[in-house]
């Protein structure tokens, strides 16, 4: 089989497993729209973390800034956003059908946007530090911007905000978020890859292999940074301000920038699954969810050492991931030609 | 290699399929299994409010022990236990919702109790709402919770702008005693950026505008600062009639511990939490001294009832029962409050349905040892008082309002640091 | 705002409390900072469990003072403990990320991060804690300064003295200084580098250690406040840059003082959030720098 027929038979399969379970398994639309979240987030990431090798700890923030924006859009097509966060909740919404659908949808794009021309905007500052650096450049953008959302009374500041109500039947509201976030992951994945296989795609992989290189090649390393990192901002965006809907009460620290939480899952997820591989991240977060799921409700108040320890494994013992260790085991699988001699004594030359 | 190939195939469908499958082991729950009713709370067990959490989990406890030690609930003639279904939250509001759906969706359950803390009933609320499910709860005062036209929603608490609003109008009184005009005393605010804390801003910032007071510091402290030092620095130099502190336990005990340190001045301190951040043991009595402290509750009071008898009775059967506690937070008391609502309303609707359910709710009209229960119309308690304390001598002594006043209120504050 | 600056101006005395306060906290920043300092330089670790040592240093205090100690007898305790723990965790973990790239240190570190907090909220539960010295105040005048803070300050400058000699003339101090200059080199000459790096590591632990002594009588202790005091220790390093022990020790100083005047002026909500941007223009600035030299070279 050829590895586009691989990947087409395992979009089969995801799009089979995610169409069934609602209908299998009602009660766990909601645990599974999150974990579609999840692999929408490790996808995303992965795209500069692996693909591009900028491991960027902030992507939260276009999540959380995509999540802001929708409620402001929600909100503001109907009431005055100033004064209804003044009032702290205590001005009932009561939206029509038509007006949350529009809002909805409004909120999503809004949403989707604005991340992306935030990352736009913080993209060529951020994408010119390197290693370690971009990654707490990042981590640090995250706690500001979480900071300066709580402190900004326009959004309500920390006492958050809360979301419209979904106007149809009770369970009907999970699912429609469920159906969003699984659109989204599939969409954002289906983008991913194809984006990777464009010329677009060898450059950021250029730059991750050596970037003054490929600089000197003619890529316009920074233009490229910062498109490849408006991508996962686009789609990080719609996810928050799909999030946000289903949480149903926003506020700043725990749900819309949780940089210790979902922040570092999704690289974690990543890795797990075989950083810069097409299909790693998507496996990572579905056995990270899966773990986090089994942990918390078996292991209650050692979840978190649980996840510690996953984590520390992970990185430590493991470090290429599930799919990066067999795409190291058997190249011809994951469409790579590899010159078996040439490897050998690049190995050889890594080891000494 | 070949079967490597369809071997991969299938671990990735296998993979695809366990994450939606393997989920769903669990079977759902009836909502009332053989003689057991069964209601259900996602509550903060882990995270950041699992203190206060793990209190409220108690008081459940102690409330459905005491009633199904004491002859159960009795519906159509038979009599039945009640159970909770716990799950821990982590303190994060999304999840909390997540949990409200778990707990309806996959565990059957019909009748809830609320989690802890504003923020995440504020996340539940609108799905029990959507189920249209019986919640009483007993950790979310905010207001805005009861302006939402919530059917399903009861609380046994006082709301949040009541927690300082009374030492708005002590100061006032205090004031004109002593010949000022109210509208000249200077408030000073420090708040935690919560949703909690902010409500209880807005209650103070509502009855000082009442009084035409000026508000000279309006500070809002960060969940995870320990060191306020900025902000009394503040205090210092604009020399405020009152400062108000709000924050949890873990912003008493930094404004108490910097209160003694620097010496602050100020003639009237109020702030919340201080019971649960133990302040007197930590800083002294000495230092603590004059401190107002508001609390839904207090084992002083002179409430009663058949199951608990009185408030010091429930508070020395409370700590026979849970070890490590030397005083018993009013958290635990409004929790098993709401357990005694639901017996209650089981009792006089007869029967398991939840519109029933709901009516006899709101028709509650009891007194508890935690004090009456009454619901409004929103659904929050407008039967029971908040009372204010003041630390006097290491003591708390309630000081107002009047009716359940056990000493008067001492002013100046004479700390001794 | 600006009736917050008029205030600075009016009362002058204010401004120089604060100035006080600011650089008596900064002490331990520098501490904590000086360790990072010293596993970034000489392994190329980037310890993103820096702040949660610091905490765990001071449960350490907590649980001596339950135990009756004085908490400043605790600091050698803190130290000598969380010397073995860093050795312990050097061998597991360490090790195994000191060759790899430096991002693999900074989530294994976050790991170990997430392992501490939710082992000490097992332990301890996540109310706040303090450890009591029952120093009292001292006045001067209008300042009101609490004793601990100067005694922390004065503990912290023993510790860092006693470290610069340490560094200087002892043999492992040597060793240490010569792996970070050139650890094959060093290697060569016979130093056995594995055990430089986890002498490095338990005693960057051992200094938070004793920090986290510091903070737990000076301000309060909970599982999670970790994380301020890690992103602390990131900014001063960076905006240092690396082996600037000097320019540690002022970075350290000065952002002990910019939070204190952050916060009186923006108001306390904004005091992290103001820490957080000096971070990211640090960063900016270096990536300046960096810009200016690329251009030199062309």
């Amino acid at each position: 089989m050829s590895p586009r027929k691989l990947d087409l038979s395992i979009y089969g399969a995801l799009i089979a497993a995610g169409i069934l379970v609602p209908l299998l398994a009602p009660a766990f639309t909601s645990q599974m729209a999150v974990l579609w979240l999840m692999v929408l987030m490790a996808v995303t990431w992965d795209m500069t973390g692996g693909q591009m090798g900028y491991n960027s700890l902030g992507n939260i923030t276009f999540f959380g800034i995509g999540m802001y924006a929708s409620a402001v859009v929600q909100i503001g097509l109907v009431y005055d956003v100033a004064e209804y966060t003044s009032a702290f909740g205590a001005i009932k919404v009561d939206f029509t059908e038509d007006q949350y659908w529009t809002g909805l949808f409004l909120g999503i794009g809004f949403g989707g946007v604005m991340a992306t021309i935030f990352a736009m905007i913080v993209g060529p500052f951020m994408l010119g530090l390197r290693g370690p650096y971009f990654a707490i450049g990042t981590l640090g953008l995250a706690v500001a911007v979480a900071e300066m959302v709580s402190g900004w009374r326009y959004v309500g500041g920390g006492s958050g905000i809360s979301m419209p109500v979904f106007p149809g039947a009770a369970g009907t509201g999970s699912l429609v978020f469920y159906i969003l976030l699984f659109a989204l992951a599939i969409l954002s994945h289906l983008v991913v890859r194809a984006v990777l296989k464009t010329r677009f795609g060898l450059a950021i992989n250029a730059i991750r292999d050596d970037e003054d290189k490929a600089e000197a090649m003619g890529i316009h390393t920074t233009r490229y940074k910062v498109i490849a990192w408006m991508i996962p901002a686009f789609f990080m965006g719609m996810a928050g301000a799909v999030f946000g809907n289903m949480s149903g009460f926003i506020e700043p620290l725990e749900v819309a920038f949780p940089t210790a939480t979902f922040g570092i899952f999704m690289v974690a997820m990543a890795l797990l699954g075989g950083k810069g591989t097409i299909w790693g991240p998507v496996l990572g977060a579905i056995l990270f969810h899966i773990i986090k799921e089994v942990t918390w409700t078996h292991l209650l108040g050692w979840q978190w050492v649980a996840l510690g320890a996953i984590i520390i494994i992970n990185i430590v013992y493991f470090q290429q991931g599930i799919l990066g260790w067999a795409q190291d085991r058997w190249p011809a699988l994951f469409g790579l030609t590899v010159d078996e001699r040439m490897t050998r004594t690049g190995q050889a030359e890594a080891a000494e | 290699m070949h079967f490597v190939k369809t071997e991969l195939r299938a671990a990735a469908i296998a993979a695809a399929l366990t994450a939606s499958l393997g989920l769903a082991a669990a079977p759902a729950e009836a909502k009332v299994d053989g003689d057991t009713i069964i209601l259900g709370s996602a509550i903060s067990l882990t995270g950041k409010y699992s203190t206060n959490g793990i209190h409220a989990q108690n008081g459940y406890e102690l409330g459905v022990k005491m009633i199904n030690d004491n002859g159960g609930v009795t519906v159509g003639g038979k009599s039945y236990k009640f159970k909770v279904v716990y799950y821990d939250d982590e303190s994060t509001p999304a999840r909390g919702a997540q949990l409200a759906e778990r707990l309806i969706n996959q565990d059957g359950v019909k009748y809830m109790l609320g989690p802890y803390s504003s923020g995440l009933t504020k996340a539940i609320a609108p799905v029990t709402e959507k189920y249209k499910i019986p919640m009483v709860e007993a950790e979310g005062a905010s207001r805005s919770l009861f302006t939402q036209g919530y059917r399903y929603l009861f609380a046994v608490l006082s709301t949040s702008e009541q927690y300082l609003a009374s030492s708005i109008a002590l100061a006032a009184e205090i004031a004109e005693q002593n010949g000022k005009k109210a509208s000249d005393v200077k408030v000073a605010m420090a708040f935690e950026n919560d949703p909690f804390s902010l409500d209880v801003r807005a209650g103070v910032v509502e009855d000082a505008a009442k009084y035409d007071m000026k508000i000279v510091i309006d500070d809002k402290l960060p969940r995870d600062l320990s060191d306020m030092t900025s902000t009394l620095t503040k205090v210092k130099a604009l020399k405020p009639d009152l400062l108000v502190v709000s924050g949890h336990s873990k912003g008493a005990a930094t404004a108490g511990r910097q209160i003694s340190e620097l010496k602050i001045s100020t003639p009237m301190i109020a702030m919340t939490h201080c019971e649960a951040a133990k302040v007197v043991e930590k800083y002294g009595a000495d230092a603590m001294e004059g401190l107002l402290c508001p609390t839904q509750w207090a084992e002083t009071l002179s409430y009663k009832d058949d199951l608990f008898g009185t408030a010091a009775e429930y508070d020395a059967l409370f700590k026979k029962t849970f070890e490590g506690y030397k005083t018993v937070p009013y958290q635990s008391a409004q929790a098993t409050a709401a357990v005694m609502v639901w017996k209650d309303a089981f009792e006089r609707a007869n029967s398991f349905d939840t519109e029933a359910l709901r009516d006899a709710i709101a028709d509650t009209n009891m007194t508890t040892f935690y004090g009456g229960i009454k619901f409004s119309p929103e659904g929050n308690n407008i039967a029971k008082p908040m009372v204010l304390r003041q630390i006097q001598d290491g003591e708390y002594k309630v000081v107002a309002p009047v009716k359940w006043a056990s000493s008067k209120a001492r002013h100046p504050r004479q700390p001794k640091y | 705002m600006l009736d917050n600056i008029s205030i600075l101006f009016q009362a002058p005395i204010f401004a120089v409390d604060l100035l006080v306060q600011g650089l008596l906290i900064g002490g331990i920043f520098v501490l904590a900072a000086y360790g990072l300092a010293l596993v970034w330089g000489v392994m190329n670790v980037k310890n993103l469990a820096q702040g949660d040592m610091v905490i765990l240093g001071g449960y350490v205090a907590y649980q001596c003072t339950l135990w009756g100690m004085h908490p400043i007898i605790a600091l050698p305790i803190a130290f000598m403990l969380l010397f073995a723990l860093g050795w312990g965790i050097y061998a597991t973990i360490i090790r195994r990320v000191v060759d790899r790239d430096m991002f693999t240190s900074l989530l294994a570190t976050f790991g170990l991060s997430l392992l501490i907090q939710q082992a000490l909220n097992l332990r301890f539960g996540p109310e706040v804690k303090i450890a009591e010295s029952g120093f009292g105040t001292l006045d001067f005048g209008d300042l009101t300064i609490p004793a601990i803070r100067f005694v922390g300050l004065g503990l912290a400058a023993v510790l860092a003295v006693g470290l610069v000699l340490f560094m200087r003339n002892s043999r492992m101090g040597q060793a240490i200084r010569a792996t970070a200059q050139d650890p094959r080199a060093a290697r060569v000459l016979g130093i056995n580098t594995d055990r430089v790096y986890a002498f490095t590591y338990a005693l960057n632990a051992a200094i938070c250690g004793a920090a986290g002594v510091l903070v737990a009588m000076i301000w309060n202790i909970q599982p999670f406040y970790g994380i301020v005091h890690s992103i602390r220790a990131f900014i001063i390093v960076t905006a240092a840059g690396l082996g600037n022990l000097p320019g540690v020790v002022v970075a350290g100083f000065g952002l002990g003082v910019w939070e204190n005047y952050s916060g009186f002026i923006f108001g306390a909500e904004f005091a992290v959030a103001a820490v957080v941007i000096v971070l990211v223009l640090v960063l900016m600035v270096r990536l300046f720098q960096m810009y200016r030299v690329r251009q030199v070279v062309r």
